[in-house]
């Protein structure tokens, strides 16, 4: 199951970062960040940033290193987010 | 890890490399010089008529100076050990350019870490002539990663 609210916030994000030959609407829950997306590691690292401040939460190099589709963030966010 | 340990290590040579002297580095930032000497080579081309420091060279002085200088100080395992060996690919530029720098001239940069996560070093650069007047400043990145020996 993927929580809607956070899937939004986590594209809002992903899309300021998409380079001009790829659309929002590409962005789905399986997309890998670079293949796909054609993000750069460098913008991928930003995108992370973003999520931090975001949903409050911190990344570590290995959620990082596991952080390879739209499905991979989420799924840390909400280990993250877990109470 | 003294400044000229991490002269050495920059993985530039001649004719690229645009580090004369590092002055300081802490790790927050660095403060370094360069001269451009009369003799560097794209001078006679850019421009065919009158020489001036291209605008990319500006960029790539700023970049050496005060990213990558910066990158091998914060990547270094230890203050008295270098890393091995250390990978530089710059992911974005973002300058603006004030005064021109002809053949001869001395320039000192000085940057400022914006952050250091996940090999990506941001930082903010200015650069000065030697009347203290603002040559060109930006927002510079790049990735750096150090491979410990093998």
């Amino acid at each position: 199951m993927v929580n809607k609210e956070q899937y939004q916030q986590l594209k809002d994000i992903i899309k300021l970062y998409l380079p001009e030959d790829v659309t929002e609407d590409a962005i789905e829950a399986d997309s890998h960040f670079i293949n796909e997306l054609n993000i750069n590691s460098a913008n991928l690292v930003d995108i992370v940033l973003d999520v931090e401040d975001a949903f409050d939460i911190v990344f570590e190099n290995e959620d990082m290193d596991k952080m390879l589709t739209v499905k991979d963030a989420l799924a840390i966010i909400e280990l993250k987010l877990k109470p | 890890m003294k400044t000229q340990e991490i002269i050495e290590q920059l993985p530039y040579g001649q004719p690229f490399l645009f580090v004369d002297e590092l002055k300081s580095v802490d790790e927050m930032g660095t403060i370094g010089s360069f001269t451009f000497h009369e003799g560097l080579d794209f001078f006679k081309g850019h421009f065919k008529d009158k020489a001036v420091v291209p605008g990319v060279i500006l960029t790539e002085c700023c970049a050496q100076i005060g990213l990558v200088c910066l990158g091998i100080y914060l990547l270094s395992p230890s203050p008295n050990n270098a890393t091995d060996d250390i990978s530089v690919a710059l992911s974005s530029t973002e300058m603006e350019f004030y005064r021109p720098v002809f053949p001869g001239e001395k320039v000192e940069v000085r940057s400022l870490k914006s952050y250091f996560r996940f090999n990506k070093l941001k930082c903010t650069v200015k650069m000065y002539n030697d009347n203290q007047e603002l040559v060109c400043k930006g927002v510079l990145a790049g990735m750096l990663k150090s491979y410990e020996g093998e």
